[in-house]
C-alpha cells in the first residue's frame, strides 16, 4: 500500500453508562437532566473505531488519524485527558450539543462540512471511521449520511474486521443477522466503515502519547468551530422513562433440584 | 394524504424475510388509517416475482422492482441506488422498510441522497388525527420518545418483533421494473459470501423462545476455590442445545477474551447484550451469574418473562428487573436443568 490511509474518525461523548439518566424539557427540545454535569465517556462504538484506526495507521506507513468530535468544548476537553493518552490523532472540534435528541441530518451535515475543510486531507486515501451507532441516538445513520455528502459510495456497517491487502484493497467482515458475518472485498479507499466492537482491547494510557497529542489538542479546542445543531425537523411529542419495575419473587431456600424443575416447567410452559 | 411505499429485499431463495412481512403489516395498517392514502410495493433482488406474488393481495396499487444479478447481494452502492430509484419512481412521501442489516446499511444513504429524513429502530407506529407518530428508544433503550416530522419523504425502518407479520394470501402481481444502471467506478465492492460459525458454535438464534444470558461469574473461582471454565462451557452449550435457546452475554464476560483471562471458547462480542451489544427480542430470558445493569436492564428491555440465577439475593439489578430471582449456584442448577431437558 503506497502512501498510507488518511483515516478520519467521527466520535463524540455520551453519558457514562453507569449514570442514571432522566429526560427533561429543554429550551429547544428534549434533553437530559443535569446533562452538562453528567460524567461522559467516548461513545463506545466510536471508541472501538478510533482504536482500530490507530492500529491500522501504525501498521501502514504514511497513514494519519484525525478525530472529529461534535460536542460541548468543555466536555471534550475533559474527555481528551484520557483519550489523548491512548492513541495518536489530530483533533478537530465542533463545539455543539452531543445529546441524542439532535437530528442526525444536521449532525451529519456539520461533520461532513468539518471533514471537507481538514487541511491536507487526501480524499482519495480517505477511510471514514465511526461507530455503527451512537449510544445516545442509537440510529446508525449518521456515518452513511456523512459518507454520502462526501461522495463515498463504498460503505460498510457493523464492521468487526478490516484486513488491508498489499495492493490497497481490503477485506471486511460486517455483522449481519443470526450471528453471521458478510465477507466483502473493496478495491480500496475511499470508504466508510461503521464499526461494531472490532477486535482490539482499549489501549492503556501512555503519557508519552498524551504529551504528543496535547500539542495539537489544546489548539484544536481553542479553534473549535460552533456547530449549532438541534432537533431539526423532529417534533418530540413526549420522552419518558419506561416504568418497568417488576415485583421480583426472590427464591432463597429452594434446592437446586427444585429450582431446576421449576425453570424447566417455565421454559416448557 | 400520503403515498406509502413498502420497501423490501428478497433473500437468496427469492422469498421475503420474516421481518419484511412485519414491516408490511405496519405499512398496510398505516395506509388504512390515513384517508385518501395509497400503498405501493418496492422490491429489490435478483428476481422478485416469487416475493411479489406472496404479498400480491396486500392491497398495494402497484409493484415496482429493481432486479438483476447486481442486486442479488447486500452491498451499499447497489442497494442505495436501487432504493433511491424506487422511492423516487414511486413518488412516495412515506417509506416503510424492515430493519434488516442490508437496509440498515443502505437506507440512510438513500434518504440523504433524496433529501428526505429517516427514523430507524422504530418500535411503535400510530396515526392520531391524521398525524403519523413513531416511537423509538434513545440512550440504548433507557428512554422512549414519541415523535413526528413534516419533512418528506420520511423513511421508517421498523424493528423486528414490533408488528405481527402480514399474513394475507398469495396473488398474482404485475411488477413494473425500474431501471438502475450501476457505474463500475461507483460500485467497487464485491460480496464474497457469508461466514457462519461452526454448527456447535452457532449460539445466536434470533427466533428462539428463550434468551440465555451468561455473566462473568461463570469464569470466576467457584466455591471450591477453583476455576471451572470447561464445566461452564459444557453446561451452557448443553443447555443451548437442549432448550434451543439463544445465547447472550454480559460485556464483562466477552471482554475477558481480549484481556487474556479464562474464556468460554464459543463466546464473542456478537453475543453481547446491553449498552454496546444487542437488545434482542425473545419471549423469555434467563440470566445466570450476571451482576450488572447491562444484562438485566438494557439487554433485557424487550424480553417479556425474565428469570435470574445468581448468588446475591440483594442484587440491585436483578431485583425489580427480573420476575424471579433464584439465589443459588448456577452450576448446580443448570446441571440439573440439562438432565431434565436432555
Amino acid at each position: 500500500m503506497n502512501g498510507g490511509f488518511h483515516i478520519v474518525v467521527c466520535g463524540s461523548i455520551v453519558p457514562d453508562p453507569l449514570q442514571t439518566l432522566a429526560p427533561v424539557d429543554g429550551p429547544t427540545g428534549p434533553a437530559l437532566k443535569n446533562e452538562m454535569m453528567l460524567p461522559s465517556v467516548l461513545d463506545p462504538w466510536a471508541g472501538h473505531s478510533l482504536y482500530e484506526a490507530a492500529n491500522l495507521a501504525k501498521n501502514i506507513p504514511g497513514s494519519k488519524v484525525w478525530l472529529v468530535s461534535l460536542g460541548p468544548k468543555a466536555k471534550l476537553q475533559q474527555l481528551m485527558m484520557s483519550i489523548a493518552q491512548k492513541v495518536t490523532f489530530e483533533l478537530v472540534v465542533l463545539d455543539g450539543p452531543a445529546g441524542g435528541f439532535t437530528d442526525s441530518f444536521e449532525v451529519a451535515a456539520a461533520l461532513a462540512g468539518a471533514i471537507d475543510k481538514i487541511p491536507g486531507l487526501d480524499r482519495s486515501r480517505l477511510l471514514l471511521f465511526g461507530g455503527c451507532a451512537s449510544a445516545s441516538r442509537d440510529a446508525g445513520v449518521t456515518m452513511q449520511m456523512v459518507g454520502e455528502q462526501l461522495g463515498i459510495t463504498e460503505q460498510f456497517l457493523g464492521v468487526d474486521e478490516l484486513k488491508v491487502q498489499d495492493n490497497g484493497s481490503f477485506r471486511i467482515l460486517e455483522r449481519i443477522e443470526g450471528g453471521q458475518y458478510q465477507v466483502s472485498e473493496c478495491s480500496g479507499a475511499p470508504a466508510v466503515l461503521g464499526w461494531a466492537t472490532g477486535n482490539l482491547p482499549e489501549p492503556p494510557n501512555n503519557p508519552q502519547i498524551g504529551m504528543m497529542n496535547m500539542r495539537t489538542v489544546m489548539p484544536a479546542l481553542q479553534k473549535a468551530v460552533p456547530a449549532p445543531v438541534g432537533v431539526g425537523g423532529v417534533s418530540y411529542l413526549g420522552v419518558e422513562l419506561p416504568s418497568q419495575r417488576r415485583e421480583t419473587r426472590i427464591v432463597k431456600d429452594m434446592s437446586a433440584d427444585d429450582i431446576a424443575a421449576e425453570i424447566v416447567a417455565w421454559i416448557k410452559g | 394524504m400520503e403515498k406509502v411505499l413498502f420497501l423490501a429485499h428478497t433473500q437468496d431463495d427469492g422469498t421475503l424475510p420474516g421481518i419484511a412481512l412485519e414491516a408490511l403489516a405496519a405499512a398496510v395498517e398505516m395506509t388504512a388509517k390515513l384517508p385518501g392514502s395509497s400503498l405501493v410495493v418496492g422490491l429489490v433482488g435478483k428476481d422478485v416475482s416469487q416475493a411479489a406474488e406472496a404479498i400480491g393481495s396486500c392491497g398495494a396499487g402497484g409493484f415496482l422492482a429493481v432486479t438483476g444479478e447486481q442486486f442479488a447481494v447486500s452491498r451499499y452502492g447497489s442497494d442505495c441506488a436501487a432504493t433511491a430509484a424506487l422511492i423516487g419512481q414511486s413518488g412516495a412521501t412515506m417509506v416503510v422498510a424492515p430493519a434488516t442489516s442490508r437496509f440498515s446499511r443502505s437506507l440512510p444513504g438513500a434518504t440523504q441522497r433524496l433529501g428526505g429524513r429517516i427514523e430507524t429502530h422504530v418500535s411503535g407506529l400510530e396515526v392520531v388525527d391524521g398525524v403519523i407518530r413513531v416511537q423509538r428508544w434513545y440512550y440504548r433503550q433507557r428512554m422512549v420518545a414519541t415523535q413526528t416530522r413534516v419533512q418528506r419523504p420520511w423513511v421508517l425502518v421498523i424493528d423486528g418483533g414490533v408488528f405481527a407479520p402480514w399474513a394475507g394470501a398469495a396473488a398474482a402481481a404485475t411488477v413494473e421494473n425500474v431501471a438502475v444502471s450501476l457505474d463500475a467506478a461507483v460500485v467497487r465492492t464485491t460480496v464474497i459470501g457469508v461466514q457462519s460459525p461452526s454448527a456447535d458454535a452457532q449460539t445466536i438464534r434470533p427466533g428462539a423462545d428463550l434468551l440465555f444470558v451468561a455473566g462473568a461469574g461463570w469464569t470466576k473461582k467457584q466455591a471450591d476455590g477453583q476455576f471451572h471454565v470447561k464445566d461452564a462451557a459444557d453446561l451452557i452449550l448443553g443447555f443451548l442445545q437442549n432448550a434451543k435457546a439463544s445465547l447472550g452475554s454480559s460485556k464483562s464476560l466477552v471482554d475477558q477474551s481480549s484481556e487474556g483471562e479464562s474464556v468460554l471458547p464459543f463466546m464473542s462480542h456478537l453475543n453481547q447484550v446491553g449498552q454496546t451489544g444487542s437488545t434482542p427480542r425473545h419471549p423469555k430470558g434467563l440470566a445466570t451469574c450476571c451482576h450488572g445493569e447491562e444484562p438485566h436492564a438494557v439487554g433485557w428491555r424487550f424480553i417479556n418473562e425474565r428469570r435470574a440465577i445468581n448468588l446475591d439475593a440483594g442484587c440491585g439489578w436483578a431485583q425489580g428487573k427480573a420476575d424471579v430471582l433464584y439465589v443459588a449456584d448456577a452450576f448446580q442448577v443448570m446441571k440439573k436443568v440439562n438432565e431434565l431437558l436432555g
